[in-house]
Protein backbone atom coordinates (compact mmCIF):
# COMPACT_ATOMS: atom_id res chain seq x y z
CA UNK A 1 0.00 0.00 0.00
CA UNK A 2 1.39 3.39 -1.05
CA UNK A 3 1.50 6.31 1.97
CA UNK A 4 -1.23 7.95 2.96
CA UNK A 5 -1.85 11.50 4.07
CA UNK A 6 -4.57 11.91 6.59
CA UNK A 7 -3.45 13.40 10.02
CA UNK A 8 -0.40 14.40 8.12
CA UNK A 9 -2.77 15.81 4.93
CA UNK A 10 -1.67 19.67 5.63
CA UNK A 11 2.04 18.99 6.88
CA UNK A 12 3.56 21.44 4.79
CA UNK A 13 0.59 23.41 3.91
CA UNK A 14 1.56 27.21 5.22
CA UNK A 15 0.31 27.97 8.60
CA UNK A 16 -1.06 25.07 8.67
CA UNK A 17 -0.82 25.40 12.74
CA UNK A 18 -2.91 27.91 12.59
CA UNK A 19 -6.38 27.98 13.23
CA UNK A 20 -8.32 29.55 10.13
CA UNK A 21 -5.91 27.06 8.08
CA UNK A 22 -7.17 24.25 9.63
CA UNK A 23 -10.51 25.32 9.39
CA UNK A 24 -10.64 25.96 5.66
CA UNK A 25 -9.27 22.50 5.41
CA UNK A 26 -12.15 21.06 6.67
CA UNK A 27 -10.85 21.04 10.30
CA UNK A 28 -13.14 21.50 13.67
CA UNK A 29 -16.36 19.63 11.49
CA UNK A 30 -16.46 16.64 13.53
CA UNK A 31 -16.81 17.97 16.61
CA UNK A 32 -19.42 20.05 15.37
CA UNK A 33 -20.66 16.76 14.04
CA UNK A 34 -20.71 15.15 17.08
CA UNK A 35 -22.27 17.71 19.33
CA UNK A 36 -24.60 18.97 17.30
CA UNK A 37 -26.10 15.14 16.79
CA UNK A 38 -23.94 12.08 18.24
CA UNK A 39 -24.77 11.18 22.02
CA UNK A 40 -21.57 10.16 23.52
CA UNK A 41 -22.48 6.25 23.51
CA UNK A 42 -22.45 6.65 19.42
CA UNK A 43 -18.90 8.54 19.38
CA UNK A 44 -17.49 5.75 21.37
CA UNK A 45 -19.19 2.90 19.20
CA UNK A 46 -18.20 4.73 15.80
CA UNK A 47 -14.39 4.58 17.58
CA UNK A 48 -14.67 0.72 18.57
CA UNK A 49 -16.06 -0.10 15.05
CA UNK A 50 -13.10 2.26 13.69
CA UNK A 51 -10.64 -0.31 15.12
CA UNK A 52 -8.13 2.44 16.24
CA UNK A 53 -5.45 1.32 18.50
CA UNK A 54 -3.47 3.33 21.11
CA UNK A 55 -0.33 4.36 19.21
CA UNK A 56 1.64 4.95 22.23
CA UNK A 57 2.90 1.44 22.60
CA UNK A 58 0.56 -0.62 23.77
CA UNK A 59 -2.07 -0.87 21.04
CA UNK A 60 -4.94 -1.23 23.36
CA UNK A 61 -8.33 -0.84 21.37
CA UNK A 62 -9.45 3.00 21.78
CA UNK A 63 -12.97 2.70 21.86
CA UNK A 64 -12.90 -0.05 24.38
CA UNK A 65 -10.75 2.27 26.64
CA UNK A 66 -13.37 4.69 26.46
CA UNK A 67 -16.35 3.02 26.95
CA UNK A 68 -14.59 2.04 30.43
CA UNK A 69 -15.06 4.86 32.05
CA UNK A 70 -18.36 4.88 34.64
CA UNK A 71 -21.01 6.50 33.24
CA UNK A 72 -22.30 7.31 36.29
CA UNK A 73 -19.68 8.83 38.34
CA UNK A 74 -20.36 12.06 39.88
CA UNK A 75 -16.98 12.87 40.69
CA UNK A 76 -14.74 14.60 37.60
CA UNK A 77 -13.50 12.94 34.58
CA UNK A 78 -10.33 13.74 32.65
CA UNK A 79 -8.88 13.29 29.22
CA UNK A 80 -4.92 13.79 29.53
CA UNK A 81 -2.94 13.38 26.64
CA UNK A 82 0.16 11.40 26.29
CA UNK A 83 2.76 14.05 24.37
CA UNK A 84 5.83 12.74 26.58
CA UNK A 85 7.29 10.99 23.56
CA UNK A 86 10.18 9.32 24.73
CA UNK A 87 10.45 6.03 23.83
CA UNK A 88 13.99 6.08 22.00
CA UNK A 89 13.33 6.33 17.72
CA UNK A 90 10.19 7.75 18.27
CA UNK A 91 8.81 11.65 16.95
CA UNK A 92 5.76 11.66 15.28
CA UNK A 93 3.56 12.91 17.81
CA UNK A 94 6.17 15.98 18.19
CA UNK A 95 5.50 16.50 13.93
CA UNK A 96 1.68 16.70 14.73
CA UNK A 97 2.06 18.91 17.55
CA UNK A 98 4.05 21.40 15.17
CA UNK A 99 1.95 20.74 12.29
CA UNK A 100 -1.31 20.41 12.99
CA UNK A 101 -2.08 21.09 16.91
CA UNK A 102 -5.81 22.10 16.23
CA UNK A 103 -5.80 18.38 14.97
CA UNK A 104 -4.98 17.10 18.53
CA UNK A 105 -7.61 19.70 20.06
CA UNK A 106 -10.36 18.58 17.84
CA UNK A 107 -9.49 14.99 19.02
CA UNK A 108 -9.45 15.77 22.79
CA UNK A 109 -12.33 17.85 22.20
CA UNK A 110 -14.46 14.76 20.94
CA UNK A 111 -12.70 12.41 23.74
CA UNK A 112 -13.83 14.92 26.37
CA UNK A 113 -17.24 14.37 24.79
CA UNK A 114 -17.46 10.96 25.06
CA UNK A 115 -16.39 10.17 28.32
CA UNK A 116 -17.56 13.06 29.80
CA UNK A 117 -14.52 15.34 30.63
CA UNK A 118 -14.54 18.80 31.17
CA UNK A 119 -11.26 19.35 31.83
CA UNK A 120 -8.28 17.78 29.67
CA UNK A 121 -4.16 17.59 30.34
CA UNK A 122 -1.69 17.30 27.72
CA UNK A 123 1.06 16.02 29.45
CA UNK A 124 3.95 17.35 26.73
CA UNK A 125 7.40 16.17 27.43
CA UNK A 126 9.79 19.20 28.75
CA UNK A 127 12.26 19.33 26.25
CA UNK A 128 9.40 20.20 23.78
CA UNK A 129 9.82 23.68 24.09
CA UNK A 130 8.66 24.53 20.47
CA UNK A 131 5.76 22.00 20.37
CA UNK A 132 4.77 23.64 23.60
CA UNK A 133 4.55 27.32 21.84
CA UNK A 134 2.70 25.69 18.96
CA UNK A 135 0.04 24.20 21.14
CA UNK A 136 -0.15 27.50 23.77
CA UNK A 137 -0.75 29.66 20.52
CA UNK A 138 -3.77 26.90 19.19
CA UNK A 139 -5.25 26.46 22.34
CA UNK A 140 -5.41 30.31 22.81
CA UNK A 141 -6.66 30.69 19.20
CA UNK A 142 -9.77 27.87 20.39
CA UNK A 143 -10.71 30.29 23.37
CA UNK A 144 -10.23 33.32 21.40
CA UNK A 145 -12.95 31.41 18.81
CA UNK A 146 -14.98 29.73 21.71
CA UNK A 147 -14.04 26.75 20.62
CA UNK A 148 -12.58 26.20 24.26
CA UNK A 149 -14.15 27.31 27.41
CA UNK A 150 -17.75 27.75 28.77
CA UNK A 151 -19.69 26.62 25.85
CA UNK A 152 -17.63 25.46 23.34
CA UNK A 153 -19.06 26.09 19.90
CA UNK A 154 -22.09 27.52 21.28
CA UNK A 155 -23.46 23.88 21.13
CA UNK A 156 -23.54 23.57 25.38
CA UNK A 157 -20.61 21.73 26.35
CA UNK A 158 -17.71 23.04 28.67
CA UNK A 159 -13.95 22.12 27.93
CA UNK A 160 -10.64 23.55 29.44
CA UNK A 161 -7.48 22.48 28.27
CA UNK A 162 -4.28 23.05 29.84
CA UNK A 163 -0.44 21.81 28.99
CA UNK A 164 1.34 20.04 32.02
CA UNK A 165 4.73 20.71 31.10
CA UNK A 166 7.21 17.31 32.20
CA UNK A 167 10.49 17.55 32.89
CA UNK A 168 12.82 14.74 32.10
CA UNK A 169 11.56 11.14 32.99
CA UNK A 170 11.31 8.83 30.62
CA UNK A 171 9.40 6.62 33.16
CA UNK A 172 6.46 9.31 33.04
CA UNK A 173 5.55 8.26 29.64
CA UNK A 174 4.06 5.46 30.97
CA UNK A 175 0.66 6.36 31.44
CA UNK A 176 0.20 5.56 36.02
CA UNK A 177 3.23 7.37 36.37
CA UNK A 178 2.26 10.11 33.70
CA UNK A 179 -0.77 10.52 36.53
CA UNK A 180 1.93 10.49 39.02
CA UNK A 181 3.60 13.09 37.94
CA UNK A 182 0.69 15.36 36.52
CA UNK A 183 -0.30 15.61 40.17
CA UNK A 184 2.92 17.07 41.10
CA UNK A 185 5.10 13.91 42.40
CA UNK A 186 7.80 11.88 41.00
CA UNK A 187 7.25 9.69 38.31
CA UNK A 188 6.44 6.20 39.97
CA UNK A 189 4.07 4.00 38.43
CA UNK A 190 1.07 2.60 40.62
CA UNK A 191 0.22 -0.95 40.48
CA UNK A 192 -3.02 -1.93 38.05
CA UNK A 193 -5.60 -2.60 38.63
CA UNK A 194 -7.08 0.01 39.56
CA UNK A 195 -6.84 1.15 35.82
CA UNK A 196 -6.78 5.05 35.16
CA UNK A 197 -10.52 4.79 33.78
CA UNK A 198 -12.23 4.60 37.31
CA UNK A 199 -9.04 5.72 39.24
CA UNK A 200 -7.01 8.17 37.12
CA UNK A 201 -5.71 12.03 37.92
CA UNK A 202 -6.59 13.30 41.12
CA UNK A 203 -8.57 10.06 42.05
CA UNK A 204 -10.95 10.62 39.14
CA UNK A 205 -11.99 8.71 36.32
CA UNK A 206 -9.50 9.14 33.65
CA UNK A 207 -8.51 8.31 30.37
CA UNK A 208 -5.17 8.81 28.60
CA UNK A 209 -4.60 8.55 25.03
CA UNK A 210 -1.31 9.56 22.57
CA UNK A 211 -1.35 12.48 20.69
CA UNK A 212 -1.32 10.31 17.39
CA UNK A 213 -4.07 7.94 18.87
CA UNK A 214 -6.38 11.56 19.40
CA UNK A 215 -5.77 12.62 16.18
CA UNK A 216 -7.05 10.08 14.30
CA UNK A 217 -10.48 10.54 16.12
CA UNK A 218 -11.64 13.39 13.86
CA UNK A 219 -11.15 11.42 11.02
CA UNK A 220 -13.28 8.76 11.99
CA UNK A 221 -15.76 10.88 12.36
CA UNK A 222 -15.24 12.76 9.75
CA UNK A 223 -15.32 9.91 7.40
CA UNK A 224 -16.54 6.93 8.92
CA UNK A 225 -15.36 4.23 11.00
CA UNK A 226 -15.93 1.77 7.90
CA UNK A 227 -13.67 3.95 5.74
CA UNK A 228 -10.89 3.83 8.78
CA UNK A 229 -11.29 0.18 9.71
CA UNK A 230 -10.84 -0.86 5.75
CA UNK A 231 -7.80 0.71 5.54
CA UNK A 232 -6.34 -1.42 7.83
CA UNK A 233 -5.48 -5.05 8.99
CA UNK A 234 -8.57 -7.54 10.62
CA UNK A 235 -7.62 -5.97 14.17
CA UNK A 236 -5.57 -2.74 13.73
CA UNK A 237 -7.69 -0.35 12.11
CA UNK A 238 -6.68 2.79 9.65
CA UNK A 239 -3.06 3.89 9.39
CA UNK A 240 0.17 5.19 11.42
CA UNK A 241 2.57 7.93 11.60
CA UNK A 242 5.83 5.77 11.76
CA UNK A 243 9.38 7.36 12.58
CA UNK A 244 11.88 5.92 10.90
CA UNK A 245 15.61 6.68 11.45
CA UNK A 246 19.11 5.22 11.72
CA UNK A 247 21.23 3.71 8.36
CA UNK A 248 18.46 5.10 5.93
CA UNK A 249 18.58 7.36 3.23
CA UNK A 250 15.97 9.48 3.93
CA UNK A 251 15.06 9.33 7.41
CA UNK A 252 11.81 10.82 8.68
CA UNK A 253 7.69 10.37 9.20
CA UNK A 254 5.77 8.28 6.86
CA UNK A 255 1.90 7.67 7.43
CA UNK A 256 1.37 4.37 6.04
CA UNK A 257 -1.67 1.83 6.13
CA UNK A 258 -1.55 -0.81 8.60
CA UNK A 259 -0.72 -3.77 6.00
CA UNK A 260 1.90 -1.70 4.93
CA UNK A 261 5.66 -3.57 5.19
CA UNK A 262 8.38 -2.48 6.61
CA UNK A 263 10.53 -3.79 3.21
CA UNK A 264 8.03 -0.97 1.60
CA UNK A 265 8.31 1.68 4.79
CA UNK A 266 12.21 1.09 4.66
CA UNK A 267 13.48 0.32 0.71
CA UNK A 268 10.62 3.01 -0.78
CA UNK A 269 9.76 5.59 1.57
CA UNK A 270 12.60 5.74 3.72
CA UNK A 271 14.58 5.58 0.45
CA UNK A 272 16.45 2.19 1.83
CA UNK A 273 19.78 1.51 3.44
CA UNK A 274 22.71 4.63 3.37
CA UNK A 275 25.55 4.14 0.71
CA UNK A 276 24.09 1.16 -0.91
CA UNK A 277 25.20 -0.92 2.24
CA UNK A 278 23.26 -3.98 3.33
CA UNK A 279 20.65 -4.23 5.91
CA UNK A 280 21.16 -5.96 9.27
CA UNK A 281 18.47 -5.59 11.85
CA UNK A 282 15.62 -3.18 12.57
CA UNK A 283 13.77 -2.41 15.76
CA UNK A 284 9.88 -2.25 14.53
CA UNK A 285 8.77 -0.08 17.48
CA UNK A 286 10.94 2.00 19.25
CA UNK A 287 14.15 0.35 21.91
CA UNK A 288 11.47 -1.68 24.18
CA UNK A 289 10.52 -3.85 20.85
CA UNK A 290 12.70 -7.28 20.00
CA UNK A 291 14.77 -6.90 17.33
CA UNK A 292 14.23 -8.31 13.71
CA UNK A 293 16.89 -9.74 11.08
CA UNK A 294 17.12 -8.32 8.06
CA UNK A 295 14.99 -11.34 6.54
CA UNK A 296 11.94 -10.80 8.53
CA UNK A 297 10.73 -7.44 7.46
CA UNK A 298 8.73 -8.89 4.95
CA UNK A 299 6.12 -8.15 8.11
CA UNK A 300 3.50 -5.59 7.80
CA UNK A 301 3.89 -2.85 10.48
CA UNK A 302 0.59 -3.35 12.18
CA UNK A 303 -0.18 -4.88 15.95
CA UNK A 304 -0.85 -8.88 14.97
CA UNK A 305 1.78 -8.97 12.28
CA UNK A 306 4.49 -8.08 14.46
CA UNK A 307 3.58 -9.75 17.32
CA UNK A 308 3.26 -13.04 15.47
CA UNK A 309 6.87 -12.74 14.51
CA UNK A 310 7.28 -12.15 18.38
CA UNK A 311 8.52 -8.39 18.04
CA UNK A 312 5.82 -4.81 18.90
CA UNK A 313 4.25 -2.61 16.77
CA UNK A 314 4.82 -0.59 19.72
CA UNK A 315 5.30 3.44 19.57
CA UNK A 316 5.94 2.93 15.60
CA UNK A 317 9.76 3.89 15.70
CA UNK A 318 11.55 1.63 13.24
CA UNK A 319 15.42 1.85 14.02
CA UNK A 320 17.18 0.75 10.60
CA UNK A 321 20.55 -0.56 10.92
CA UNK A 322 22.91 -1.69 8.51
CA UNK A 323 25.64 -4.33 7.86
CA UNK A 324 28.00 -1.91 9.37
CA UNK A 325 26.33 -2.04 13.27
CA UNK A 326 28.34 -3.89 15.67
CA UNK A 327 24.71 -5.52 17.49
CA UNK A 328 26.55 -5.53 20.62
CA UNK A 329 27.45 -2.50 20.83
CA UNK A 330 23.96 -1.68 19.65
CA UNK A 331 22.31 -3.40 22.67
CA UNK A 332 24.48 -2.08 25.29
CA UNK A 333 23.50 1.37 24.43
CA UNK A 334 19.89 0.23 24.72
CA UNK A 335 20.68 -1.29 27.91
CA UNK A 336 22.20 1.91 29.45
CA UNK A 337 19.03 3.77 28.48
CA UNK A 338 16.86 1.43 30.43
CA UNK A 339 19.66 1.17 33.73
CA UNK A 340 19.56 5.31 33.55
CA UNK A 341 15.56 5.10 33.27
CA UNK A 342 14.77 2.50 35.16
CA UNK A 343 12.77 4.53 38.07
CA UNK A 344 13.67 2.03 40.98
CA UNK A 345 10.76 0.74 42.35
CA UNK A 346 10.86 -2.78 42.15
CA UNK A 347 13.51 -4.69 42.40
CA UNK A 348 13.90 -6.79 39.46
CA UNK A 349 14.04 -3.79 37.35
CA UNK A 350 15.91 -1.89 39.04
CA UNK A 351 18.54 -4.62 39.72
CA UNK A 352 18.40 -6.08 36.70
CA UNK A 353 18.69 -3.65 34.74
CA UNK A 354 21.83 -3.10 36.83
CA UNK A 355 23.37 -6.41 36.49
CA UNK A 356 22.40 -5.92 32.62
CA UNK A 357 24.41 -2.79 32.37
CA UNK A 358 27.74 -4.14 34.48
CA UNK A 359 27.76 -7.53 32.63
CA UNK A 360 27.50 -5.52 29.40
CA UNK A 361 29.90 -3.18 30.37
CA UNK A 362 32.45 -5.68 31.50
CA UNK A 363 32.38 -7.42 28.06
CA UNK A 364 32.58 -4.12 26.14
CA UNK A 365 36.09 -3.67 28.59
CA UNK A 366 37.12 -6.80 27.19
CA UNK A 367 37.08 -8.62 30.53
CA UNK A 368 33.54 -10.87 29.79
CA UNK A 369 33.81 -14.57 30.53
CA UNK A 370 31.94 -17.51 28.23
CA UNK A 371 28.98 -17.23 30.89
CA UNK A 372 28.31 -13.96 30.20
CA UNK A 373 26.17 -14.55 27.60
CA UNK A 374 23.78 -16.95 29.15
CA UNK A 375 23.67 -14.97 31.71
CA UNK A 376 22.45 -11.79 30.21
CA UNK A 377 19.54 -13.68 28.89
CA UNK A 378 18.63 -15.54 31.96
CA UNK A 379 18.70 -12.23 33.92
CA UNK A 380 16.83 -10.64 30.97
CA UNK A 381 14.29 -13.69 31.41
CA UNK A 382 13.90 -13.36 35.17
CA UNK A 383 12.80 -9.84 34.68
CA UNK A 384 9.75 -10.63 32.49
CA UNK A 385 6.67 -10.06 33.77
CA UNK A 386 7.80 -9.42 37.23
CA UNK A 387 7.23 -5.60 37.97
CA UNK A 388 5.08 -3.29 38.49
CA UNK A 389 4.95 -1.48 34.90
CA UNK A 390 6.09 -2.42 31.92
CA UNK A 391 9.49 -1.17 31.63
CA UNK A 392 11.31 -4.22 33.19
CA UNK A 393 9.42 -6.05 30.22
CA UNK A 394 10.76 -3.28 27.67
CA UNK A 395 14.31 -3.52 28.67
CA UNK A 396 14.18 -7.23 28.47
CA UNK A 397 12.68 -8.21 25.34
CA UNK A 398 15.76 -5.70 23.44
CA UNK A 399 18.28 -8.27 25.40
CA UNK A 400 16.74 -11.42 24.61
CA UNK A 401 15.79 -10.93 21.26
CA UNK A 402 19.53 -9.50 20.26
CA UNK A 403 21.40 -12.81 22.01
CA UNK A 404 18.64 -14.85 20.33
CA UNK A 405 19.47 -13.12 16.72
CA UNK A 406 22.81 -12.34 17.15
CA UNK A 407 24.76 -14.59 19.66
CA UNK A 408 27.50 -15.55 17.73
CA UNK A 409 28.58 -11.97 17.90
CA UNK A 410 28.11 -11.32 21.85
CA UNK A 411 30.16 -14.63 21.77
CA UNK A 412 32.84 -13.27 19.88
CA UNK A 413 32.92 -10.27 22.18
CA UNK A 414 33.38 -12.02 24.98
CA UNK A 415 35.91 -14.13 23.33
CA UNK A 416 38.28 -11.89 21.48
CA UNK A 417 37.98 -8.99 24.39
CA UNK A 418 37.10 -6.65 21.17
CA UNK A 419 34.92 -5.86 18.35
CA UNK A 420 35.80 -7.68 14.93
CA UNK A 421 33.13 -5.98 13.25
CA UNK A 422 34.49 -2.34 13.72
CA UNK A 423 38.25 -3.55 13.08
CA UNK A 424 36.58 -5.45 9.64
CA UNK A 425 35.11 -2.01 9.07
CA UNK A 426 38.24 0.21 10.32
CA UNK A 427 40.03 -1.60 8.24
CA UNK A 428 38.11 -1.78 4.96
CA UNK A 429 37.98 2.14 5.17
CA UNK A 430 41.50 2.97 5.89
CA UNK B 1 12.20 33.98 52.83
CA UNK B 2 15.26 35.42 51.18
CA UNK B 3 13.70 34.87 47.50
CA UNK B 4 10.35 35.29 45.82
CA UNK B 5 9.37 35.82 42.37
CA UNK B 6 8.74 39.13 40.54
CA UNK B 7 5.11 40.18 40.55
CA UNK B 8 5.22 38.87 37.02
CA UNK B 9 5.92 35.32 38.09
CA UNK B 10 3.61 35.54 40.75
CA UNK B 11 0.98 36.00 38.64
CA UNK B 12 1.64 32.99 36.59
CA UNK B 13 1.68 31.28 39.36
CA UNK B 14 -1.86 32.38 40.44
CA UNK B 15 -2.50 31.19 36.83
CA UNK B 16 -0.78 28.02 37.06
CA UNK B 17 -2.92 27.16 40.51
CA UNK B 18 -5.63 27.92 38.69
CA UNK B 19 -5.47 24.59 36.29
CA UNK B 20 -5.54 22.41 38.91
CA UNK B 21 -7.77 20.73 41.72
CA UNK B 22 -5.02 21.28 44.26
CA UNK B 23 -1.79 22.87 44.73
CA UNK B 24 0.27 20.04 45.18
CA UNK B 25 -0.41 19.13 41.33
CA UNK B 26 1.59 22.15 40.75
CA UNK B 27 4.77 21.50 42.42
CA UNK B 28 6.58 20.79 38.58
CA UNK B 29 5.64 23.92 36.80
CA UNK B 30 6.45 25.87 39.97
CA UNK B 31 9.82 24.37 39.61
CA UNK B 32 10.26 24.88 35.62
CA UNK B 33 9.28 28.94 36.23
CA UNK B 34 11.51 29.09 39.12
CA UNK B 35 14.31 27.42 37.06
CA UNK B 36 13.47 30.15 34.33
CA UNK B 37 13.43 32.92 36.66
CA UNK B 38 16.68 31.99 39.06
CA UNK B 39 18.56 30.13 36.61
CA UNK B 40 18.76 27.04 38.63
CA UNK B 41 17.49 25.89 41.97
CA UNK B 42 19.11 25.78 45.17
CA UNK B 43 17.94 25.30 48.88
CA UNK B 44 16.05 28.26 49.72
CA UNK B 45 14.13 28.47 46.04
CA UNK B 46 13.70 24.91 46.91
CA UNK B 47 11.66 25.91 50.12
CA UNK B 48 10.09 28.48 48.62
CA UNK B 49 8.26 26.25 45.97
CA UNK B 50 7.48 24.21 48.85
CA UNK B 51 5.76 27.15 50.96
CA UNK B 52 3.47 28.25 47.65
CA UNK B 53 2.16 24.74 46.86
CA UNK B 54 1.85 23.83 50.82
CA UNK B 55 3.75 20.89 50.37
CA UNK B 56 6.65 20.09 53.29
CA UNK B 57 10.52 20.92 51.69
CA UNK B 58 11.23 16.97 51.29
CA UNK B 59 8.41 16.32 48.93
CA UNK B 60 9.82 19.08 46.50
CA UNK B 61 12.99 17.79 47.07
CA UNK B 62 12.55 14.01 46.27
CA UNK B 63 10.46 15.87 42.55
CA UNK B 64 13.53 18.04 41.74
CA UNK B 65 15.96 15.21 42.41
CA UNK B 66 14.02 12.90 40.25
CA UNK B 67 13.26 14.91 37.25
CA UNK B 68 16.50 15.11 35.00
CA UNK B 69 16.07 18.90 34.02
CA UNK B 70 16.11 20.54 36.95
CA UNK B 71 19.73 22.10 37.43
CA UNK B 72 20.49 22.51 41.06
CA UNK B 73 23.53 24.15 40.65
CA UNK B 74 24.43 27.08 38.42
CA UNK B 75 24.41 26.44 34.76
CA UNK B 76 26.43 28.51 31.75
CA UNK B 77 23.97 31.32 29.18
CA UNK B 78 23.81 28.33 26.88
CA UNK B 79 22.94 24.38 27.34
CA UNK B 80 24.24 22.04 24.95
CA UNK B 81 22.63 18.73 25.47
CA UNK B 82 23.39 16.01 23.66
CA UNK B 83 21.29 13.17 22.62
CA UNK B 84 23.45 9.38 23.15
CA UNK B 85 20.49 6.99 22.67
CA UNK B 86 20.16 4.34 20.39
CA UNK B 87 19.41 6.23 16.46
CA UNK B 88 21.61 8.98 17.44
CA UNK B 89 24.21 6.45 18.73
CA UNK B 90 24.15 4.76 15.72
CA UNK B 91 24.99 7.76 13.07
CA UNK B 92 27.53 8.86 15.31
CA UNK B 93 26.65 10.19 19.00
CA UNK B 94 29.86 9.41 20.73
CA UNK B 95 32.01 11.42 18.10
CA UNK B 96 29.61 14.34 18.40
CA UNK B 97 30.21 14.04 22.19
CA UNK B 98 34.09 14.01 21.60
CA UNK B 99 34.66 16.77 19.61
CA UNK B 100 32.42 19.06 21.80
CA UNK B 101 34.40 18.15 24.80
CA UNK B 102 37.56 18.47 22.90
CA UNK B 103 36.48 21.99 21.48
CA UNK B 104 35.18 23.29 24.77
CA UNK B 105 38.11 21.80 26.85
CA UNK B 106 35.33 20.71 29.25
CA UNK B 107 33.75 17.33 30.16
CA UNK B 108 29.63 16.32 30.09
CA UNK B 109 28.18 17.74 33.01
CA UNK B 110 30.64 20.60 32.80
CA UNK B 111 30.76 24.22 32.52
CA UNK B 112 33.37 26.53 30.55
CA UNK B 113 34.89 28.76 32.86
CA UNK B 114 33.74 31.48 30.96
CA UNK B 115 30.13 30.30 32.03
CA UNK B 116 29.26 30.90 28.27
CA UNK B 117 28.76 26.83 27.86
CA UNK B 118 27.11 23.73 29.92
CA UNK B 119 27.41 20.94 28.42
CA UNK B 120 25.51 17.39 29.05
CA UNK B 121 24.43 14.17 27.77
CA UNK B 122 20.70 13.43 27.64
CA UNK B 123 18.56 10.51 26.08
CA UNK B 124 16.11 10.55 23.73
CA UNK B 125 14.46 13.74 22.61
CA UNK B 126 12.43 12.69 19.98
CA UNK B 127 13.72 13.91 16.68
CA UNK B 128 15.53 10.82 16.15
CA UNK B 129 15.49 11.66 12.07
CA UNK B 130 18.09 14.22 12.80
CA UNK B 131 20.31 12.21 14.51
CA UNK B 132 23.29 12.53 15.90
CA UNK B 133 21.62 15.33 17.27
CA UNK B 134 21.85 17.74 19.95
CA UNK B 135 19.40 20.24 21.81
CA UNK B 136 20.79 23.96 22.10
CA UNK B 137 18.89 25.65 24.75
CA UNK B 138 15.44 25.53 22.97
CA UNK B 139 16.32 24.40 19.79
CA UNK B 140 17.20 20.89 17.99
CA UNK B 141 20.02 21.27 15.97
CA UNK B 142 21.18 17.86 13.56
CA UNK B 143 22.19 15.71 11.41
CA UNK B 144 25.62 17.12 13.65
CA UNK B 145 29.08 16.92 11.66
CA UNK B 146 32.20 18.21 12.78
CA UNK B 147 31.12 21.47 10.75
CA UNK B 148 27.86 21.95 11.65
CA UNK B 149 28.59 21.78 15.15
CA UNK B 150 31.55 24.30 14.46
CA UNK B 151 28.63 26.80 13.10
CA UNK B 152 26.56 26.20 15.67
CA UNK B 153 29.20 26.87 18.13
CA UNK B 154 30.58 29.74 16.67
CA UNK B 155 26.71 31.42 17.17
CA UNK B 156 26.86 31.56 20.94
CA UNK B 157 27.86 34.22 23.09
C1 LIG C 1 8.10 2.80 30.03
C2 LIG C 1 6.97 3.26 29.18
C3 LIG C 1 7.06 4.45 28.48
C4 LIG C 1 6.00 4.90 27.70
N1 LIG C 1 6.15 6.07 27.02
C5 LIG C 1 5.10 6.53 26.29
C6 LIG C 1 5.20 7.78 25.60
O1 LIG C 1 6.23 8.46 25.65
N2 LIG C 1 4.13 8.22 24.89
C7 LIG C 1 2.96 7.49 24.82
O2 LIG C 1 2.02 7.93 24.18
N3 LIG C 1 2.85 6.31 25.45
C8 LIG C 1 3.88 5.82 26.19
N4 LIG C 1 3.74 4.63 26.86
C9 LIG C 1 2.43 3.93 26.79
C10 LIG C 1 1.46 4.46 27.85
O3 LIG C 1 1.66 3.76 29.06
C11 LIG C 1 0.00 4.24 27.45
O4 LIG C 1 -0.16 2.94 26.99
C12 LIG C 1 -0.48 5.18 26.37
O5 LIG C 1 -0.28 6.50 26.75
C13 LIG C 1 -1.95 4.98 26.14
O6 LIG C 1 -2.40 5.76 25.04
P1 LIG C 1 -2.85 5.06 23.69
O7 LIG C 1 -3.79 3.96 24.04
O8 LIG C 1 -3.48 6.13 22.90
O9 LIG C 1 -1.60 4.55 23.06
C14 LIG C 1 4.81 4.15 27.62
C15 LIG C 1 4.72 2.95 28.32
C16 LIG C 1 5.78 2.50 29.07
C17 LIG C 1 5.64 1.22 29.81
S1 LIG D 1 9.41 -1.86 36.33
FE1 LIG D 1 11.15 -0.48 36.59
S2 LIG D 1 10.40 1.49 35.91
FE2 LIG D 1 8.57 0.21 36.25
S3 LIG D 1 7.98 0.62 38.37
FE3 LIG D 1 9.39 -1.10 38.45
S4 LIG D 1 11.42 -0.15 38.79
FE4 LIG D 1 10.05 1.46 38.11
S1 LIG E 1 17.89 8.83 19.74
FE1 LIG E 1 18.65 10.85 19.67
S2 LIG E 1 16.87 12.03 19.37
FE2 LIG E 1 16.10 10.02 19.51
Amino acid sequence: MPQVKIITQLFGVEDSHRLPVYERHGGYQAIRKVLSGMSPEAVIEEVKKSRLRGLGGAGFPTGLKWSFVPKDSQRPKYVVVNADEGEPGTFKDRYIMMNVPHNLLEGIMIAAYAIGAHTAYIYLRGEYVHPRRRLEQAIAEAYAKGYLGENIFGLGYKLDVYIHVGAGAYICGEETALLESLEGKKGWPRLKPPFPATVGAFGCPTVVNNVETLSYVPHIIQRGAEWFASLGTERSGGARILSVSGHVRRPGIYEVTMSTTLREVIYEHAGGIREGRALKAVIPGGSSSPVLRAEEVDVACCFDALASIGSMAGSGGVIVMDETTCMFDALHNIVQFYAHESCGQCTPCRVGTGWLKRIMDRIGEGRGVPEDVDNLRAIAADMLGRTICPLGDAAAMPVMSFVDKFREEFEQHVREGRCSLRQTVREAVS
Amino acid sequence: MSVAFRSSALEKVQEIFRRYPDRRAAVIQLLHLAQEEFGYIGPEVERYVAELTQVPPVFVHQVLTFYGMFRTQPAGRHHIKVCRSIACHLMGATSVLEYLEKKLGIRAGQTTPDGRITLSTVECLGACELAPMMQVDDDFCGPLDEQRIDEVLEKLK
